[in-house]
């Protein structure tokens, strides 16, 4: 994932407290209106927001807190979200379409279909995921602005 | 009042049987589609047909307990196997369709099942 | 098909008043799980029927640049909802139809949902 430039023309981290349902949603709302003010095309935005929410809907589920990042360069944009909690126990499993380990009280509320982390995949140009067991988990993905393709 | 059985639709719509196969003669009185189980056991009635996309055990406790007249899980989900498993058990029929579950309702719809049953 | 036809076929309530009811709506699907109307959506401008009321419909809306959102069963939105949608700019509208029926009556009278099959490998 090295930048081929990797000047930076926007930094910033968010923090996100698990379990916070209420504000669900909020973070992936503001890096919408980054990249909107940033100039970047639509396609870059959809992506990037159906990502980036699925990304912090993943903490908010599971996880205790975490934190997710968002570096914009003239090429590439990349989210970083590193969580605390019990991590992933198979990240291959996990990353299955329709598998979830979600408790009845996320599903309630709209969640835990087991779609988010193949959506992240799907919407994605590169994606790195890793976990701790038990610790927690290491989420990064790259959306490059240069070239985008159908679907 | 439209006399269609589930062995209708499956045939309609030529889905697939992932399990109940025995039980397909289920008249349907109707169609409830949702995602919220809660939903489901407060709305659905007896011999409704169950238009989701959750693919976990519960949906079956769900159907059994609303005496659903079977599940189809649209959006080309599969159920999971312990669902197939408890299905087969519990004799609840459960079809996929590769169609989202707006389509699906829609024909369903036009074969005169109603959502007012 | 405009958002007032939808208005008048499913008997709906518009609850953003200031909505614009001339607005064009090209597709629709249903949906309560929130990562399916992430996934499903291929395109601005589509209606989302759900049952699900919570702020984060609207924030998953608008990821996907939704054209409207109507709830089923006569449900309506909480306060932060409404706020939310009113903010983003997003149609909410209510039907006492449940889904089944709502999507049945839009779909008899023309409606179709934005992609036919998931192309995935058929078991």
């Amino acid at each position: 994932m090295a930048g081929v430039e990797n000047h930076i023309r926007f930094q910033e981290v968010f923090h996100i407290q698990g379990g916070n349902f209420t504000n669900a949603g909020s973070i992936s709302s503001r890096v919408k209106e980054i990249l909107k003010r940033a100039g970047l095309s639509d396609k870059v935005i959809r992506r990037t927001s159906i990502a980036t929410f699925e990304a912090e809907m993943n903490v908010i589920c599971y996880a205790d807190r975490g934190n997710l990042s968002l570096l914009i360069t003239p090429h590439f944009l990349k989210v970083v979200v590193d969580d605390e909690g019990s991590g992933i126990h198979d990240v291959n499993l996990a990353m299955r379409e329709g598998y979830s380990t979600a408790n009845e009280k996320i599903r309630e509320l709209g969640f835990g279909a087991g779609m988010g982390l193949s959506n992240i995949k799907k919407n994605t140009d590169e994606m790195l995921l890793t976990s701790k067991f038990r610790q927690g988990t290491h989420l990064e993905f790259v959306i490059y602005l240069d070239k985008q393709n159908e679907g | 009042m439209s006399f269609v059985t589930v062995f209708d639709i499956v045939n309609s719509f030529r889905l697939k049987i992932r399990a109940g196969e025995k039980r397909l003669n289920e008249q349907v009185t109707g169609g409830y589609a949702s995602d919220l189980l809660s939903d489901v056991i407060a709305h659905s009635r007896k011999g409704n047909v169950w238009i989701t996309i959750q693919t976990h055990p519960n949906i079956v406790a769900v159907a059994m307990m609303k005496e659903l007249s079977g599940i189809i899980l649209a959006g080309g989900r599969e159920p999971d196997a312990d669902t197939i498993q408890k299905a087969e058990e519990e004799e609840i029929p459960i079809l996929v369709s590769p169609l989202f579950t707006f389509e699906v309702v829609g024909k369903l719809y036009q074969m005169g099942i109603s959502g007012m049953g | 098909m405009k958002l007032r036809e939808i208005r008048d076929i499913l008997d709906a309530e518009v609850i953003t008043e200031e909505a614009n009811l001339e607005k064009e709506i090209k597709y629709a699907f249903a949906a309560d799980l929130l990562s399916d109307v992430l996934a499903l959506s291929r395109g601005p401008g589509a209606l989302l029927i759900t049952g699900v009321t919570n702020p984060q419909v609207i924030y998953a809306g608008n990821a996907i640049d939704l054209g409207a959102i109507i709830f089923v069963r006569g449900k309506q939105p909480n306060e932060a909802t409404f706020q939310l949608a009113i903010e983003n700019q997003i149609p909410l509208l209510t039907t006492r139809y449940i889904m089944f029926e709502a999507c049945g009556r839009l779909y008899q009278l023309g409606m179709r949902a934005c992609i036919e099959k998931v192309k995935n490998g058929r078991g």
